[in-house]
């Protein structure tokens, strides 16, 4: 069984699909989307109509705080995301909000979490950036395999059998064992806006038989994303980051 | 965490375990058998203590992640793999007979005896870099030998891959390896650089040929230390039949500072596979160690050292030092051509500066009689071409010691230029093509055959013909 893990879509459809034709081709069995379907990005309307499809043939998605900021004062958003909300408000039908304001926090399943961001309080959206914030994920839950995005730049982290935490660099296109003997937590990087220094798109695969995960990169036309976004009239900034990956 | 402890009869996941074949400090092995496979196997089970081990657990799980990922006849091949919820272990294919420890009981050993180990261990070795992966704990105990011949690398307790997640980089302050074996830099606690394997097994080569251990047996690790300024006795004089050329092996794999040994284990291949060119230097003739005075400047330098120059990936490391070959045409019609090839191989010395060059010239043999090794004025054809091919080689910026020259001999070019790469494990062949003339669309040229059958990348150089369209 193959799990393709996508987060931070972020109202991306370049990218979305960018990523969507690149998992076509690597055998992927089921779909886990982990929250911020919108946000940023100018195309909220179609990417969270495509999720929804998604979601009625078999994908799964769990809440981002960009999905939870639609419709409600969210003071703790910083202005220009703030700012992109209030636009995308205006541009969701009543059908997407409602699919937006129902989706779970959490998927727990076998020996998986999948959670926006950090396990430990996922509604405080704690960013997990470092071994001292991923060890509470690990405190909080019994799951071997720990999934969040939130980030925005993918992250490997992993847990000994005495409790102590320690980041690995990871190797795109490598698959990584997640060895048994391990707990591990994954920061799976932005669909939509990367922050890594690199403006292609990821996403991660999970091969449940060799036990192995694989972060992707794929290269999209950002160019296209940004030029909408400068017509939408979002900020400069956003476009910026877009080509920059920053 | 209840582990369950491993016993002759005990059945794990369809495998059964025999006969305990070896009891370590750190794991037993056992004889199994499954069902399914036919393959003679053994198990590994590391030796769990109660609470936690540590070292002994992550030493296991570095092992369970490497050893899946290798393949080829220098490393055992995987048949199963346990983990913790029951009981740990590995179960690999049984390669037959003993360790090289036995035989290193024994050095020294004839010489013929320790070339042809060495070349052997230093092929293993190198496979298992391309793969990624640095040993870091050679020892006569982690090789072993395939019927067929090919040496068997174990034991990748404290290997690091260069692509997956270090276990091992916070899990110990001390220093790990072997004692008597171990590079200084891995004294310094680094762990990306596989020429520390290239150390260990200059110690290994220097063992086999003398019988003693270039730096002892240091029980504690400030013995370990001594050798980022004590060197070892030379060779030859503790053994003066060693040939100067071996002892230049030796000693230049056995350098303090990682930049002066070998590049990499096919570079150290090439030279026991070709002793006559080795390029001798001071290393080759000294016969005692150094002196007090020069020792005492080493240790000054030396004991605050925190670390040398490392590379940033096992995968860089191979690719800034390949065995480049350049095939060269001699014959006077050609002149331009080969002017054209030396200033090719010059510019990709700039991108790889660690490369050695073999340089090439075949002699055309007849395929049928008997061919006169003396040209008409009887001069020996061999030499003559040596020499031109010197020559040609003048102007490639190179210590002399990554520069080799070879005359070869065949009735086919191309079938020479290709066995001498396999053989050489040359990574990319460099040459030259006539023009396209159409005998030579008939007959077919050398520079094709080369690029259709060579194990390995080649670059085919043609001169721009002047007038043509």
């Amino acid at each position: 069984m193959r799990l393709a893990l996508l987060t931070d879509i972020h109202a991306n459809r370049e990218a979305f699909e960018a990523v969507l034709a690149d998992m076509a081709n690597r055998a992927v069995d089921r779909i886990m989307i982990l929250g911020d379907l919108v946000g940023y990005g100018p195309d909220p309307g179609w990417c969270v109509d495509k999720v929804m499809e998604m979601v009625a043939a078999g994908a799964q998605c769990v809440r981002g705080n960009h999905d939870r900021a639609i419709g409600i004062a969210d003071g703790a958003l910083n202005p220009s995301a703030r700012r992109v909300i209030d636009w995308t408000v205006n541009r969701l039908t009543a059908p997407q909000k409602l699919f937006l304001s129902e989706l779970p926090m959490t998927i727990a399943e076998d020996d998986m979490l999948f959670v926006h961001a950090s396990a430990n309080d996922p509604s405080d959206w704690i960013y997990v950036t470092s071994e001292s914030s991923a060890m509470p994920s690990f405190r909080v839950c019994d799951a071997r395999l720990i999934f969040c995005g939130h980030v925005h730049r993918p992250a490997l982290y992993s847990c000994d059998l005495t409790g102590r935490v320690m980041h690995h660099p990871i190797a795109p296109g490598l698959p990584t064992p997640l060895i048994k003997s391990r707990r591990w937590l994954s920061v799976i990087g932005s669909v939509g806006q990367p922050r890594d220094g690199s403006h292609l798109a990821a996403y991660a695969i999970l091969d449940r038989v060799t036990n192995e995960l694989t972060f992707r990169r794929v290269g999209y036309d950002s160019t296209t994303t940004a030029r909408k976004s400068r017509e939408a009239g979002l900020p400069e900034a956003l476009a910026q980051r877009l080509m920059k990956g920053i | 965490m209840h582990q369950i402890r491993p016993y002759q009869g005990l059945e794990i996941n369809g495998f059964i375990l025999g006969e305990k074949l070896h009891q370590g400090g750190f794991a037993t092995i056992w004889d199994v058998t499954h069902a399914l496979y036919r393959t003679p196997m053994v198990m590994k089970v590391p030796t769990i203590l109660d609470g936690y081990d540590g070292p002994t657990i992550v030493g296991f799980e570095v092992e369970q992640m490497i050893m899946p990922r290798l393949t080829g006849p220098h490393v055992p091949r995987v048949m199963g793999e346990g983990d913790f919820s029951q009981m740990a272990y590995i179960v690999t294919e049984r390669i037959p007979g003993p360790s090289l420890l036995s035989l290193f009981k024994t050095a020294p050993r004839p010489l013929s005896e320790v070339i042809e180990v060495s070349a052997r261990m230093a092929a293993a070795l190198h496979d298992l870099h391309r793969q990624h992966v640095i040993h870091l704990d050679l020892k006569p105990d982690n090789f072993l030998q395939r019927p067929t011949g090919e040496m068997v690398l174990i034991d990748f307790g404290l290997s690091r891959h260069d692509r997956l997640p270090d276990l091992l980089a916070e899990e110990f302050t001390i220093p790990m390896g072997t004692y008597p074996y171990i590079a200084p830099e891995q004294y310094l606690r680094q762990r990306g650089d596989l020429r520390s394997d290239l150390f260990a097994l200059g110690a290994m080569i220097y063992e086999l040929a003398t019988g003693v251990m270039p730096f002892g047996q240091p029980e504690k690790l400030a013995g370990v230390k001594k050798r980022l300024w004590r060197d070892p006795k030379p060779p030859r004089s503790l053994r003066p039949e060693i040939p100067e050329w071996l002892q230049e092996i030796i000693l230049r794999a056995l350098e303090v500072d990682p930049a002066r040994r070998y590049q990499s284990a096919a570079q150290m291949v090439f030279d026991l596979q070709h002793p006559l060119q080795v390029r001798l230097t001071d290393r080759a003739h000294k016969m005692t160690q150094d002196s007090a005075m020069v020792v005492f400047k080493r240790w000054r330098a030396m004991r605050k050292i925190k670390g040398f120059a490392a590379p940033k990936t096992t995968a860089s490391q191979i690719d800034r030092a390949p065995i480049l070959m350049a095939a060269v045409d001699l014959s006077p019609d050609m002149e331009p051509l080969a002017a054209q090839l030396l200033r090719s191989v010059q510019r990709m010395l700039v991108i790889q500066p660690d490369a050695r060059v073999a340089c090439v010239n075949v002699i055309k043999t007849a395929i049928l009689g008997i061919d006169q090794p003396v040209d008409d004025e009887g001069n020996n054809r061999h030499i003559m071409r040596l020499v031109a091919l010197k020559a040609w080689a003048e102007g490639i910026e190179l210590n002399d010691d990554r520069l080799t020259y070879s005359v070869l001999e065949g009735s086919d070019a191309a079938t020479a230029i290709i066995d001498y790469a396999e053989a050489n494990r040359v990574d990319h062949i460099m040459m030259g093509a006539r023009g396209s003339s159409s005998t030579r669309r008939f007959l077919g040229s050398v520079s094709a055959k080369v690029v259709a059958e060579a194990p390995c990348s080649v670059t085919v150089i043609r001169l721009r013909e002047t007038g043509a369209a």
